[in-house]
């Protein structure tokens, strides 16, 4: 096994960081969710950013896209969101059979 | 380099595409080509929830604290592996397959613990087909089962993926063991009892990539194992609250 050469510099502290800071995370939306603090649809939102927000954190830092050069992550990131955005086309008609029913 | 080998021209090396090497690249865009088809079950998933006034909730405190504890193993399972990732940089061998098999571990608890949850939802007359909750939203255990099972099934191949980098040859007998333990000691009407085979079949790809193409897995190796790790816990960090945490049974 050889090492990688011309990698950043990394502590291992950092990691430990993101790793809480994901658990906290996970237990707030344990909380909203038990407690059962919004509405389904406010806490689908709320939930949904929480989730947003913790994939950054393991993309960014435990997948070191953050390390990357900026065209890769732009690249990547921009792909995807593109595709899983034209996705939400759907819930226009999931919306539409709950207020207007099945046609 | 291409140029030199087709026109027979000289010229310089062609830089790699975004500047790093091409195993990663390609690992990269697979991963975008399986978020996809996570997304497309999320959406699905989420489409049938939102359409649904009806939408059972059957996951009350235990099976709640049970996917919580199932989130804290992949969250301290990717901790392993990022240990590892930089344990594989600074050459240490022997730390390197200590957090891999860490990871491993985590992952193993992950899977064990999904496949008790999915026991007790069968046993509560839960399938593919109907669910006792809500006999109007049959798509319930539909989407369930599809969106975990797939997920569990990618786990599943990431333990083994990192098995063989770890242990390379020597994991194939533990594998077989594995196989052999669940198959014999899980009743014949488990879904795990036919499930476990999927193993088998890890056991024959694993084999014939290890004996085909036999090699000290290095760094790079080790690093790319870990994105596909760091995946499929991403995928997992969705899958817990739209499937788990938005169907919460509060009372009862």
């Amino acid at each position: 096994m050889h090492t990688v050469a011309g990698h950043h510099d990394e502590g291992k502290s950092q990691y430990f960081w993101v790793w809480g800071g994901l658990l906290l995370l996970t237990a707030v939306e344990v909380v909203l969710a038990y407690k059962q603090v919004f509405q389904p649809i406010q806490m689908l939102e709320a939930l949904m950013i929480l989730s947003v927000i913790k994939s950054a954190l393991i993309i960014g830092w435990f997948m070191h896209l953050k390390y990357e050069i900026a065209a890769m992550k732009w690249v990547m990131m921009v792909a995807v969101c593109i595709c899983l955005c034209l996705m939400c086309v759907f819930f226009a008609d999931a919306f539409r059979i709950v207020h207007l029913g099945v046609k | 380099m291409a140029d030199m080998a087709v026109h027979g021209m000289a010229g310089e090396f062609e830089p790699s595409l975004f500047g790093t090497y091409s195993k990663k690249i390609g690992m990269w865009l697979f991963l975008l080509s399986d978020t996809l088809t996570f997304g497309a079950l999320l959406f699905a998933y989420s489409y049938g929830r939102i359409s649904n006034p009806d939408w059972p909730t059957p996951f009350h405190k235990e099976s709640i604290i049970n996917a919580t504890i199932m989130t804290a193993c992949l969250l301290s399972s990717s901790l392993t592996m990022v240990l590892a990732v930089l344990a594989a940089r600074r050459g240490d061998k022997s730390w390197t397959r200590n957090w891999i098999l860490f990871t491993m571990l985590f992952g193993s608890a992950f899977i064990v613990l999904h496949g008790m949850e999915w026991t007790k939802l069968i046993e509560e007359g839960m399938t593919p087909f109907k669910n006792p909750w809500a006999a109007t939203v049959p798509q319930f255990g539909a989407t369930f089962f599809t969106l975990t099972g797939m997920h569990m099934l990618h786990v599943t191949i990431g333990v083994i993926y990192l098995g063989v980098v770890a242990l390379r040859k020597a994991f194939l007998p533990i594998l077989l063991a594995i196989w052999a333990l669940v198959f014999f000691m899980t009743p014949a009407d488990n879904v795990f009892h036919y499930g476990v085979h999927a193993l088998l079949v890890g056991v024959v790809i694993a084999a014939v990539i290890l004996f085909l193409k036999p090699k000290d897995y290095d760094a790079h190796d080790v690093e790319i194992s870990g994105l596909y790790w760091h995946f499929v816990d991403l995928v997992w960090m969705f899958i817990f609250p739209l499937v788990y945490l938005m169907s919460t049974r509060v009372q009862g």
